[in-house]
């Protein structure tokens, strides 16, 4: 530690501080516009200009980059100096009077109206101040050093690589963060359909995922990451304090044995871009219905605010039903949930906004518990119920101040007429969908699918939790379209199932099994591949194939397809049979 | 001591197994010498009066081919089977029916009909069918009948082995003759013999994968690799269904096996066998997707049963037979 004295005020600084550092620890502040903690001093600016005083000589130096010495005696509003940052102000006011940072320093600094005319003038109020912000936070923070200088003196300016869109830029967007100005702008490019998931706002590469998420921490999004593109950045490791940021932490895969598993995959929302009708990722606001439940949650992009993309409140909102969902061109069940969150998203308007909302439906199914009583309760609330599935959404703005005016058609079938309904926002219940990687977790786990696309379970009344691979169980909307209640419901029978085994501590096999006589096997591979529960082995020593005896249910699958009859139930041979059958016929 | 007797006969056959036998080469010398051939229609003249003349029991082996379509087929079978020790039904005809039995597919009459008078080759406008019997120059002759199917010859006499194949291969004739001059235990009777315990795929040389077939082909719709599983590749080949013994020779020749030596040891039928391992492994669960491949197979009970059908479950198209002949 070194002491300095900065405007007859002692501080102890480190060795390796700038005047800048120590000055701010001495609670005196020096202006700068173009510093950063996050890179090294540049010292353009020269704003930061303080006189430094060593026995009888004084020197003016930048403040930002000039490291203190033992016994420095630093003065930052001397005469001098408030002669240089006016004049500094007066010339940058006059080259860009329009720009806030430079109109807001001159202000601070007592400058009003500079002596004298700019032959650069210029009044846009996003100019390009030259403070080189973007161009050090591109070249030291994210290493990408795409930006620079280009000419020199009064026609110096920022520029990309031979001023054309440059590879080399990761569009990461420190430079735009940085600008004080606004002058680097990032345009986003093709925003919807790129993104898969909420795409109603920008977010960091580093972020809590959801303020519900467990453990609620931080997740860095390697794909957008500076830092995993240019090595670059780290401002989140150089910001958090107990150093909990760890750039080295790889997916990992770990191996557990376990007896059973619960399969509780869940589903994927149907993508209504297909449905061109509806207009989603066509028009700004037809929401999908997990994207509006985004907007509602209160650590959504709007905090909870129901908001047009324009900032606006909607004036009336569509909610239009069974999108994919009881419809023979994609599904042709019912996903079972809509209609009650449907309700739930028009209550929930109703409450925070004076919109009109209409609810496009073709049955309503209230079916649960409360749910008719809800229902009734929303009626009530003069929610505009019309029957009939909505045809079309379509823009309806004639005039500039109707831009973005949505128009639903569709027929209403309780009087039978055809009604166009005016709104600017649609809501679409979007079906529930088996997940895409299903049919591989489907052979993972040797379960089977009902048509749908849900993994089937062992008996739709009986066994509504177990598939046919013992140990394999299924919950929740893996299995089908259920609300939270039965998947609660399903969830907790299951796991009740599995204790009752792990309690029991073994487990009865059933006799009813295949096995290979392996005089007669030739090893034609037709059976290796059919086998539901994966039990049937090829010994390719012996050429032949073999059933394990545990995994096998004794379906027959494989007896009936094995054509040298190598393959057979055991008790249920061709031979047992035909006795049988003969045994019968003799009486 | 006398040399043992054989004799060898031949039905409704096409004459093929009786050039296999002289398809053993030199070795048709020693049998010559072994045996004392006192029956052999192709090769020898013996009339059917010598034979029976014949002692019952007189014949020590009898190789019967062919199957049983007329009556001079049955009674023959019957003959030989009184005289012989040893009846052995020779090849496929004999043991399962083979391509004459396809005729099992058609009525009598329809045969008859198409033969005689409606295929376009045919002139017959006084309208002539085969006679059982017929006079001429005052004689009557007895003329064999025409029977309503075919038949194998187990069906029509108790037998004691058989030797399949369509004809059986010459280094399995010999084995089974050689057993018998080296004087050798034999087989418990009923036994297939001249054949193996596996099936087909068991002599195949080719590389077998889990098998998924999306679309059946006829040997000349596609250039086959010569080292991967025909039926892998979609070609329809019976090898999974039939038992081993001919050395996988058309499956070495780039055909399909098409099943001549019979079901496998522990399969009742044969084409219920394939045709359940066939629809195991179409790759589809489309229904309409299914029958569409399912259709790409030309003639399926002349695929399945192109050997087996007089002898199948099946054993004709419409069940016309008297009780006549029903084995029991």
């Amino acid at each position: 530690m070194i002491s300095v004295n900065i405007d007859g005020k002692e501080v102890q600084v480190p060795e390796d501080s700038s005047i800048l550092k120590a000055a701010e620890k001495a609670g005196i502040w020096i202006p700068t516009m173009c510093y950063s903690e996050l890179f090294e001093p540049y010292g353009v600016c020269r704003l930061c200009s303080v006189e430094v005083i060593r026995g009888r000589r004084s020197r003016v130096v930048t403040a930002c980059n000039y490291p203190v010495r033992e016994g420095l005696t630093v003065l930052t509003n001397s005469e001098k100096i408030q002669w240089i940052r006016k004049m500094i102000m007066e010339m940058m006011l006059s080259r860009w009077p329009n720009v806030g940072v430079v109109k807001d320093m001159a202000t601070r600094l007592g400058v009003t109206k500079p002596r004298f005319e700019s032959l650069e003038k210029d009044e846009d109020p996003n100019a390009c101040i030259l403070c080189g912000m973007c161009v050090n936070a591109c070249k030291e923070l994210v290493k990408a050093e795409v930006l620079g200088f280009a000419y020199r003196g009064i026609k110096r300016e920022v520029v990309l690589p031979f001023d054309k869109k440059s590879a080399e830029c990761i569009v990461c967007g420190a430079c735009a963060h940085v600008c004080p100005t606004g002058h680097v702008k990032m345009i986003i490019e093709d925003y919807r359909g790129k993104k898969p998931e909420f795409t109603l706002g920008a977010k960091t590469a580093i972020y809590v995922p959801s303020m519900q998420a467990v453990p609620r921490v931080p997740v860095i999004d390697t794909e957008s990451c500076i830092h995993f593109k240019t090595d670059g950045c780290e401002t989140c490791s150089k910001v958090c304090e107990p150093q909990a940021i760890n750039y080295k932490m790889e997916d990992e895969i770990i191996e557990f044995e376990v007896g059973q598993i619960l399969v509780a995959t869940g589903f994927d929302i149907f993508d209504a871009t297909p449905m061109a009708q509806y207009g989603y990722g066509r028009y700004d606001n037809v929401y999908s219905s997990l994207e509006f439940e985004y907007l509602l949650n209160s650590t959504g992009p709007t905090g909870g605010k129901i908001l047009l993309k324009n900032g606006k409140e909607p004036r009336a909102v569509g909610i239009i039903h069974c999108i994919g969902s009881r419809d023979t061109n994609h599904h042709p069940y019912c996903s079972r949930v809509c209609c009650m969150y449907a309700l739930k998203f028009a209550h929930l308007i109703h409450d925070r906004t004076r919109a009109a909302i209409y609810q496009f439906y073709i049955d309503m199914r209230a079916f649960g518990k409360g749910y008719e009583e809800f229902y009734s309760r929303l009626l009530n609330e003069g929610i505009t119920m019309i029957r009939g599935k909505a045809a079309e959404v379509v823009e309806a703005s004639k005039s500039k101040e109707d831009e973005g005016k949505l128009l639903i058609r569709c027929e209403d079938t309780l009087i039978g007429k055809f009604r166009e309904i005016p709104v600017d926002m649609v809501i679409l219940c979007n079906a529930i969908e088996p997940r895409k990687d299903s049919d591989t977790v489907k052979k993972l786990f040797s379960m089977s699918k009902s048509p749908d696309g849900f993994f089937l379970e062992r008996h739709p009344k009986l066994d509504p939790t177990s598939t046919m691979t013992d140990g394999i169980l299924i919950a929740g909307c893996a299995q089908g379209p259920k609300d939270i209640p039965d998947t609660v419901a399903q969830a907790s029978s299951a796991a009740a199932r599995i204790l009752s085994l792990i309690a029991k501590g073994e487990v009865e096999i059933d006799p009813i099994c295949a096995t290979v006589q392996e005089e007669f096997c030739s090893g034609c591979k037709i059976c290796n591949n059919l086998c539901p529960y994966s039990a049937i082995e090829f010994l390719i020593d012996k050429n032949i194939s073999h059933v394990n005896e545990v995994l096998c249910k004794g379906c027959g699958t494989c007896v009936a397809a094995c054509p040298s009859g190598a393959m057979t139930g055991s008790g249920f041979t061709d031979k047992q049979i035909y006795a049988e059958l003969e045994g019968l016929l003799e009486i | 001591m006398s040399k043992p007797k054989l004799a060898l006969y031949w039905a409704a056959s096409c004459g093929g197994c009786e050039i296999a036998v002289l398809d053993i080469e030199e070795k048709i010398l020693d049998v010559a010498d072994f045996f004392d051939i006192v029956f052999w229609p192709v090769a020898l003249d013996f009339k059917y009066k010598d034979v029976e003349a014949m002692p019952d029991k007189n014949i020590d082996l009898c190789l019967f081919n062919g199957s049983i379509r007329t009556s001079e087929n049955e009674h023959l079978a019957h003959l030989l089977r009184k005289k012989s020790k040893v009846l052995v039904a020779f090849g496929s005809c004999a043991h399962e029916g083979c391509i004459p039995g396809l005729a099992n597919l058609y009525k009598k009459e329809d045969i008859l009909n198409f033969v005689y008078k409606e295929s376009p080759s045919t002139i017959n406008e006084a309208g002539i069918f085969p006679q059982t019997k017929f006079k001429v120059n005052g004689n009557e002759i007895d003329l064999p009948e025409f029977y309503e199917s075919v038949k194998p010859l187990d069906e029509v006499v108790p037998v004691e082995y058989y030797i399949p194949g369509c004809p059986p291969q010459p280094p399995q004739i010999l084995a089974v003759i050689s057993l018998i001059i080296e004087g050798k235990p034999l087989p418990p009777p009923g036994s297939i013999v001249g054949a193996g315990e596996k099936t087909c795929c068991d002599e195949c040389t080719r590389t077998r994968e889990e098998k998924k077939i999306k679309k059946f082909y006829r040997p000349f719709e596609i250039v086959s690799k010569p080292d991967q599983c025909l039926l892998d590749q979609g070609i329809l080949c019976m090898g999974p269904a039939t038992r081993s013994g001919c050395g996988a020779l058309c499956v070495s020749a780039n055909m399909p096996c098409r099943g001549c030596y019979g079901a496998p040891p522990n399969s009742l039928d044969q084409g219920t066998k394939m045709i359940s391992a066939l629809s195991s492994v179409i790759d589809s669960q489309d229904p309409e997707e299914v029958e569409r491949i399912i259709n790409n197979i030309a003639d399926l009970v002349g695929t399945l049963y192109r050997f087996s059908l007089p002898s199948s479950i099946l054993k004709q198209k419409k069940i016309l037979r008297s009780g006549q002949n029903a084995s029991n």
